[in-house]
């Protein structure tokens, strides 16, 4: 059982790649159907991101567990120009007025822990997990 | 049986009665469940996800192409889900902004409100309304041991909170020089040195300051840019305007202000307001200063805190319940 992956992002189709590692391996660790759509959006979200503002960078997946629970992490980093204003992206409306993406905030709400780590000119780190109920 | 088990028993149970009969009664508690899930923050995509697993149930054999024409739904709901739960965080957080500009307008409130004060032989009619939650409009009177009293009508050129923060500023000016109180000129040359040195140079603020001594039953007052009041002539039984000379608040240093006076004879009114109450707009278009003479000759039995209110009451309704501006309105009236 395959239970951790990484896939590089580069271009549309590493997108695909990581939704569709991240699809199996909730659909293995026994996410149900709404979690898993959840799961890979929040995938595919984090690595548009990467493609979107970093040019390139991993999104990686594993398994996870945590006193006898088990849960789906992503983490996706990237060295690209960074995020100044971190409290400004993770408001609501910030990102996604005028465009169609869900932005963090959306992400975060999708799953059950989220950190985001970032430093100008150096990249950004985004840790989140969903937890198997 | 938990949450979970029960809404899906009960979806069943709809859902089953609506297949075998298609009646608008079970539509109706369709309608009536999914204003429990919304409650309950079920989110689109779980909606979808409880619909699919009961079709499954009650039909096991559906076939394999439309069992995943619901995945495929399933994938589209979740960004409706995206933006539902964007929704309820922004609602959310509107509730709390609004919350605080209540409280902020409470506080304006106790800070402005000064007491309409009792003097013997003057009536006096106060009514202010903000046009939102803040007003930009102020006004406030002061009683000394003579019985003289003091009125300040003051209004931001702006609407909303900068100019009831601005608003408290004036108030605190005029606190803090109680000994001009009596010369209406340098309350206004104060005002505007502070008005000059603190507030950004495109927010301006009209006012109109005048005093009334009972001793000499005279009304001393100057005016910054303000819309000019009315003064009630009783026994011409004519209305004039009170004319003032003086730049508005704010725009020059060195500014001076000329004073007036006149003497009030009994049943003779002096008549203050803000241009919230001149820019009322009705559906004819602005209200004339002379419909707002009219409206105060129409009143003009009753008391002058009646007056105001039924003027504004008229306004009010003129303007379809909608005012536009903040809305100040202060008659004085010697008593005979």
């Amino acid at each position: 059982m395959n239970i951790q992956s990484c896939v590089e992002v580069r271009n549309e189709w590493d997108i695909v790649k990581a939704r569709q590692s991240g699809r199996n391996i909730a659909k293995e660790l026994g996410f149900g159907t709404v979690d898993q759509a959840r799961i890979t959006t929040a995938i595919s979200e984090l690595a548009r991101n990467i493609y979107l503002y970093a040019g390139n960078g991993a999104v990686a997946i594993e398994r996870v567990e945590n006193g006898g629970k088990f849960g789906l992490k992503i983490e996706a980093s990237d060295s690209g120009p960074g995020i100044k204003d971190i409290r400004k992206v993770m408001e609501d409306g910030f990102t996604t007025s005028g465009g169609l993406g869900a932005g963090l905030p959306g992400v975060k709400r999708l799953m059950d822990e989220f950190t985001i780590d970032s430093k100008e000119n150096e990249g950004t780190v985004i840790t989140s997990i969903k937890w198997l109920r | 049986m938990d949450d979970r088990d029960l809404q899906y028993q009960k979806y069943k149970a709809i859902l089953e009665n609506y297949l075998e009969e298609q009646s608008e009664q079970t539509l109706y508690k369709g309608q009536q469940f999914s204003r429990k899930m919304i409650e309950q923050k079920i989110s689109p995509e779980e909606a979808v996800s409880l619909h699919v697993s009961v079709l499954e149930e009650l039909f096991p054999d559906i076939p394999e192409q439309l069992k995943n024409s619901y995945d495929f739904l399933l994938e589209m709901m979740i960004g409706y889900g995206f933006a539902y739960r964007e929704h309820q965080s922004l609602r959310s957080r509107q509730q709390q902004l609004e919350s605080e500009i209540e409280i902020a307008a409470n506080m304006q409130q106790t800070l402005l409100a000064g007491d309409k004060p009792e003097v013997p032989n003057l009536d006096i009619g106060a009514i202010s309304k903000p046009a939102q939650k803040m007003s930009g409009d102020y006004y406030h009177f002061v009683q000394d041991e003579n019985d003289c009293v003091s009125v300040a009508i003051a209004d931001v050129i702006g609407k909303g909170i900068p100019a009831a923060l601005c608003m408290s500023m004036i108030k605190y000016t005029m606190d803090s020089a109680p000994e001009q109180r009596m010369q209406p000129g340098a309350v206004l040359e104060n005002l505007n040195r502070v008005v000059e040195q603190n507030v950004d140079p495109n927010m301006f603020i009209t006012m109109f300051y005048g005093l009334y001594d009972p001793r000499v039953h005279s009304f001393y007052y100057a005016g910054a840019g303000h819309e000019p009041g009315f003064f009630y002539d009783a026994e011409k039984d004519e209305f004039e305007e009170l004319f003032t000379r003086g730049l508005v608040l704010g725009v020059s240093k060195k500014t001076s202000y000329q004073e007036y006076q006149r003497v009030l004879n009994g049943n003779d009114m002096v008549i203050m307001l803000s241009d919230g109450v001149t820019e009322c707009r009705s559906t004819n278009g602005f209200i004339e200063r002379d419909e707002i003479v009219a409206l105060i000759r129409k009143y003009i039995h009753l008391s002058a805190q009646e007056i105001v209110e039924e003027v504004y009451r008229e306004l009010e309704r003129l303007q379809e319940f909608e005012l536009r501006d903040d809305f100040t309105l202060v008659i004085l009236r010697r008593e005979v």
